[in-house]
């Protein structure tokens, strides 16, 4: 019988969309048996948002100080402990799912299929490879337990008033203590939309020229409710902060609009947009790339360009 | 730190636009450049500087492949590598067979640290260096940007998406790399010269007692969807009367 596993994604306080993502790729191919845990020190209202999504059956809730930070090497023998009873067990291809995932699948003796963006039945799938210049289709033996990632960008988020059971686990798992947590930097501002999740997103590469320069981006951001992301040049030249990233070594996203303003359109970059329903390119180059894939073009000096459409979009 | 240990694979150099084969059996490579896998330089850069920092006594070079990637591996060891390993197969070996391997050359070799990219550029995996870990039973730093050792803990700071999270591992362990870790050095014409006379040893996955992992199976290799043909504006007003018209911007 297929029945999936799914790890879920959070912060402590905050079920990530990345989870409610995951569900909805699980529900296509085991329809009725998807279960998702939550590791945590504290994660009873984690696993309420958890149990709210539509599509899970069972909520798993194994609590213990040591989970209090998703440690890849504390939290893979425990997933792989509960691994028995499921023929799938998944994560978001997140980078706190790719941080896992491999290392639960080795520890169960078994490989992982990485950015699942399709599932035609629980054993076969399709992925990108070559930074999305390909699609593969692959076939898993259906012998084997499956783990894998999800690529979050190609599915929908389940919907949340579903009422799953929670259920408290203990688990007998002696856990490494050769990696400790430290502290997580970020200057991620809590006011803007997120950008994984955000409908709009406007991007600064380059072009921009300069970390102040980049105020002109957020500004356009604000005027159209949208989150900001940047191409690796610009975070490469300090303009931003990393996790701004888009693209094949960054963020994958799948806004309805993204804005790409002095970004040339390297293929590494474009892995991440491929997605987005709309593609709005400003540059000041007719032959970049950007354009290539742009809906909506347009060749100006993003200096006066984005301050008039500022303007424009104002009235 | 007495060995560092450092994967190089080989991969279609990340300035191609790969080509498809018309059948579906996979992407064309006769006569396409192949480089070191982009995180697989910065993983050797920052074994040579751990090591010019006087950090490590020597690093070895691993790669998995044809022979080919003797090419790899040379380049490696003309950026200052002392000696280098092939396992020579004519497959395409699944992360986890790759794990297997390097878990045998730990155990034969007793790095200190093993030094992976965080993925190769080809099939965009992102596992080798998570598996290993758990094989060995040892830490993992992934995606880190910066990388610090002192006696046998290391503290790594990693990318992940939420910004940077600082861990602190215990030594032997193995770190992936991410963009930012470092900008690899360009290799000099003597080194080259230099780097013909060290050693470079090709085994076999059969000397190791690994088997070719079979668990996946690619039936079909074929394009992304295509997207729409865009349309080009004349100026700023043209473009705000297309967002608005077609209702992706309000107002
Ligand atoms: C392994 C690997 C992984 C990578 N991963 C990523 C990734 O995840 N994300 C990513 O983005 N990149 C990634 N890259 C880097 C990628 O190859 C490009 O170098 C990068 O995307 C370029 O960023 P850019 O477009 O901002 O800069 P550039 O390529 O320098 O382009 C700047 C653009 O701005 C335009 N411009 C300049 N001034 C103006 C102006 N005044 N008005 C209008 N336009 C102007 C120029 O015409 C140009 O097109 C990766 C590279 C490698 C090797
Ligand atoms: N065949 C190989 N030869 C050498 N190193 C490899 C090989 N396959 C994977 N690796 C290493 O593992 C990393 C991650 O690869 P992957 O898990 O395939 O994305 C690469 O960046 C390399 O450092």
């Amino acid at each position: 019988m297929v029945s999936a596993l799914l790890v879920a994604e959070h912060d402590g306080r905050d079920l990530n969309p990345s989870t409610a993502r995951c569900v909805t790729c699980a529900a296509s191919f085991a329809s009725d048996a998807v279960d998702v845990v939550v590791f945590a020190d504290r994660g009873q209202a984690v696993a309420e948002q958890a149990a709210a999504l539509i599509g899970v059956r069972n909520v798993l809730l194994v609590e213990r100080p040591e989970n209090a930070q998703p440690l890849a090497a504390v939290l893979a023998p425990q997933v792989a402990a509960l691994a028995a009873d499921y023929s799938h067990v998944l994560g978001p291809s997140t980078t706190f799912g790719k941080d896992l995932m491999p290392r639960v699948a080795a520890l169960l003796g078994v490989g992982q299929l990485s950015d699942i963006m399709a599932a035609e039945t629980p054993y076969r799938f399709e992925r990108p490879i070559y930074a999305g210049n390909a699609i593969v289709n692959v076939e898993a033996d259906a012998q084997t337990k499956l783990v894998a990632t999800v690529r979050t960008a190609s599915y929908a988020l389940a919907g949340t008033d579903g009422s799953a059971r929670i259920e408290a686990r203990t688990l007998e798992v002696d856990l490494p203590e050769h990696t400790r947590y430290v502290e997580l930097r970020s200057d991620l501002d809590a006011s803007r939309p997120d950008l994984q999740s955000a409908a709009r997103v406007v991007s600064g590469g380059r072009g921009l020229g300069s970390a102040e320069n980049f105020d002109l981006v957020y500004a356009l951001a604000d005027a159209l409710g949208a989150a900001v992301g940047a191409s690796r040049a610009a975070v490469d030249a300090g303009y931003v902060a990393n996790d701004l990233q888009v693209g094949q070594t960054g963020k994958i996203i799948a806004p309805e609009l993204y804005v790409a303003v002095g970004i040339s359109g390297a293929i590494q970059h474009l892995t991440g947009i491929k997605d987005a329903r709309t593609i709005v390119a400003i540059n000041k180059d007719e032959e970049a790339p950007i354009f290539d894939v742009a809906d909506i073009g347009l060749v100006a000096d993003l200096f006066t360009a984005v301050p008039e459409l500022i303007e424009a979009l104002k009235k | 730190m007495q060995r560092l240990l450092v994967c190089l694979k080989r991969v279609v150099d990340y300035n191609v636009r790969v080509r498809l084969k018309p059948d579906g059996s996979g992407v064309i490579l006769d006569g396409i450049k192949m480089s070191i896998n982009p995180f697989d330089e910065i993983a050797l850069e920052e074994a040579l500087r751990i090591k010019e920092r006087g950090q490590a006594q020597e690093i070895v070079v691993v790669s998995l492949g044809t022979s080919e990637s003797q090419q790899q591996l040379r380049t490696g060891l003309a950026m200052g590598a002392d000696r280098a390993i092939l396992v020579e197969t004519a497959d395409q070996l699944a992360p986890l067979t790759v794990a297997r391997a390097l878990r045998v050359l730990v155990e034969r070799e007793s790095p200190d640290l093993v030094l992976l990219g965080k993925q190769a550029i080809d099939a965009d995996n992102n596992q080798t260096a998570q598996m290993l870990a758990a094989l060995w039973e040892r830490p993992q730093a992934t995606f880190v940007s910066e990388f610090t050792v002192e006696g046998n803990r290391a503290t790594a700071v990693r990318e992940v998406d939420a910004g940077l999270e600082v861990i602190e591992i215990d030594l032997p362990a193995v770190v992936s790399t991410d963009l930012r870790l470092n900008e690899p050095r360009y290799v000099k014409l003597p080194d080259i010269m230099k780097a013909k006379k060290k050693p470079l040893d090709t085994i076999t996955l059969a000397d190791l007692g690994v088997e070719a992992d079979a668990q996946f199976e690619i039936t079909h290799t074929g394009p992304p969807p295509e997207r729409d043909k865009g349309i080009m504006v004349r100026d700023v007003a043209a473009l705000v009367a297309k967002l608005r018209s077609r209702g992706l911007v309000d107002g």
